[in-house]
């Protein structure tokens, strides 16, 4: 109920928040600056006397653009090659393991600072980095999953009443897997947030003056001696929607896996 | 008349195991006829399931079919394409599984699984729904429309199995494959479900192999019976005859060993003393010598073939000293 909460707000403000926000992130006045918080000014201002709280709003846009671009491609590669991997022979599952846990071994920052030495900042880099580190992390357990149930009777049974093999997993195996998707999808939105935040905060995602949780952060970070409100207004979206998503989660987990319900009673 | 529905050939069957081949199934031969309830009886090992598994040839990968024919209504089955061979499936053959508890897909409802199995007609929802609604009728489930939406796991085993054979029967097969349907169901339910395919057998008019090791079961239903032991068919005939007059040591070990012919009562029920042999190192002569008190010299040497018309028998010793068949020795 907690997570419910936590992501509808999450999800309000931001998609409303060209509406919501008092002021326009870009919007400069070097009078106010490093400004505490105020009836005005509710997260204060930054160095460069921008409204704190309008700049949140809108990189929480880019954030949770990020989290929708790169987990949904990541997801749907991830699942074709999971269940490619976990229903075809065993050579294709072998190389598809291989090339999973190979791009799992690269330290993501790393593979990140490559690409953008090769293309330069931008959001867009930003994005592929992501898709491409979690690829495997959803194939994996589609594989997992999938290798499981093709053993299961019922498969056998659909196989034994002439399905196709696309037949059995279009209508069987995907259903069955994709509660656990959908769940890993939910706890996998604060893991990426964190990524892109991490990869702004480094300079290598969105460039300046474009507001983002992680470029705020940095902000803060170089003024910290001056004002602590710019850090406390980057960090507190980045814990409110890492709490959020992981008990949305956790309560997804509950409704839709009925072998943890059991355990819990 | 038409060619039977089922004929297999000497087929033999070989699994890939580390040790060597492992010989599964060895010549085995039997018949459907048109419209007959085939039991096939043995124990644990005997290639019951290699056999089905090789009929709606989804084997397992390690499998190698050596030598054999299976003929599906004059079309040998082993040589058909893949695409073909699954057109069968589900259509002119069908199978009902052993356990009703994990041969439904647990995520999704009753009447979407039941609706799926019909993807090859042309028939659209409406027309989907109206014959499920029939089919889960036939099969004697109350209110078939609320079962509809229910999932797997809302209904007892009985109906589930009973929603199986609904869905196994859906496209009026030639041939139901059924895969000890009723092991894992408790006595009464047994029966009702044995009942029912009986009687469903008589409406749609197909053959059933049904692969059983409750000899009661195989008794009540089947028309004839083929007793396994080994991956080899050991004795073959009319069901009431092969119970009556067992001709196989085999056989009358098996017989003598189920518990609804013991009268008194009994600490130590009847075993068949020994165990398998190995199916890697197949020992020469007849598979089944070692358990067996009545072998003679050409045991030790000699495969037995099945000889006899009508009630076949692969023994030596039988052939040697023949039982006089002799049904008015067993009055009824």
């Amino acid at each position: 109920m907690t997570g419910f909460v936590l992501v509808s707000v999450i999800l309000f403000v931001t998609v409303f928040a060209a509406w919501l926000a008092p002021f326009d992130p870009l919007e400069i006045n070097v009078h106010n600056r490093l400004s505490s918080p105020s009836a005005e000014h509710w997260l204060g201002t930054d160095q460069l006397g921008r409204d704190i709280f309008s700049r949140v709003l809108f990189g929480g846009q880019i954030a949770l653009k990020v989290a929708l671009v790169a987990i949904s491609v990541s997801m749907s590669i991830g699942l074709v090659l999971g269940m490619m991997a976990g229903f075809g022979p065993r050579w294709l599952d072998r190389i598809l393991v291989i090339s999973f846990d190979t791009v799992r071994s690269f330290p993501t920052i790393m593979f990140a600072l490559a690409v953008v030495a090769l293309t330069g900042p931008s959001l867009n880099t930003v994005i592929g980095v992501i898709i491409i580190t979690s690829i495997p992390v959803y194939a994996r357990v589609v594989r997992t999953q999938t290798r499981s149930l093709r053993e299961r009777d019922f498969i056998l049974a659909e196989r034994a009443m002439g399905a196709s093999t696309a037949r059995i997993l279009r209508d069987h195996i995907l259903p069955n897997i994709a509660a656990p998707l959908f769940i890993l999808a939910s706890m996998d939105v604060p893991a990426v947030v964190g990524m892109e935040a991490g990869l702004s905060f480094l300079g290598l995602g969105v460039s300046a003056p474009t507001p983002s949780w992680g470029t705020i952060l940095n902000d803060g970070y170089s003024y910290l001696r001056n004002s602590p409100w710019p850090l406390i207004a980057g960090g507190l979206p980045l814990i409110a929607v890492t709490l959020g998503f992981t008990f949305f989660g956790e309560s997804l987990r509950d409704i839709l896996d009925p072998k943890m319900r059991k355990k819990d009673q | 008349m038409n060619p039977p529905v089922l004929d297999i050939h000497n087929l033999s069957v070989d699994y890939q195991t580390e040790l060597g081949p492992l010989h599964a199934l060895r010549d085995v031969s039997l018949l459907v006829p048109e419209g007959k309830i085939i039991g096939i009886v043995g124990e644990s090992g005997c290639g019951k399931s290699t056999l089905i598994s090789t009929i709606i040839r989804l084997l397992a990968a390690n499998a190698r079919i050596v030598d054999g024919k299976i003929l599906f209504k004059g079309d040998d089955l082993l040589g058909m394409g893949v695409d073909q061979m699954r057109a069968l499936r589900g259509d002119e053959i069908s199978m009902v599984f052993q356990d009703p508890m994990t041969s439904l897909n647990p995520v999704l409802p009753i009447g979407r699984q039941m609706s799926d199995v019909q993807h090859r007609g042309k028939a659209s929802a409406a027309e989907r729904k109206t014959r499920s609604v029939m089919m889960l009728e036939r099969v004697g489930i109350p209110d078939p429309e609320t079962q509809l939406t229910r999932y797997p796991h809302h209904l007892s085993g009985g109906m589930r199995q009973r929603v199986a054979i609904a869905m196994a029967l859906m496209t009026e097969p030639s041939l139901l494959i059924a895969d000890e349907p009723t092991t894992a169901l408790d006595a009464t339910l047994e029966v009702q479900i044995i009942h029912r395919l009986e009687q469903l057998q008589r409406d749609f008019g197909c053959s059933i192999l049904f692969i059983s090791h409750h000899l009661g079961v195989i008794a009540e239903l089947c028309h004839e019976v083929v007793v396994m032991y080994a991956g080899e068919v050991v004795e073959c005939g009319p069901t009431r005859e092969v119970f009556l007059n067992p001709r196989h040591p085999y056989t009358r070990k098996l017989l003598e060993c189920d518990p609804a012919r013991i009268a008194a009562r009994t600490k130590d029920l009847p075993v068949i003393e020994g165990g398998l042999p190995d199916l890697v190192k197949l020992p020469e002569g007849c598979i089944f010598r070692d358990r067996c008190d009545q072998s003679v010299a050409r045991c030790a040497t000699e495969r037995p073939r099945l000889s006899g018309a009508g009630h076949t028998v692969a023994c030596h010793a039988v052939v040697c000293h023949p039982v006089v068949c002799n049904l008015a020795e067993h009055p009824e």
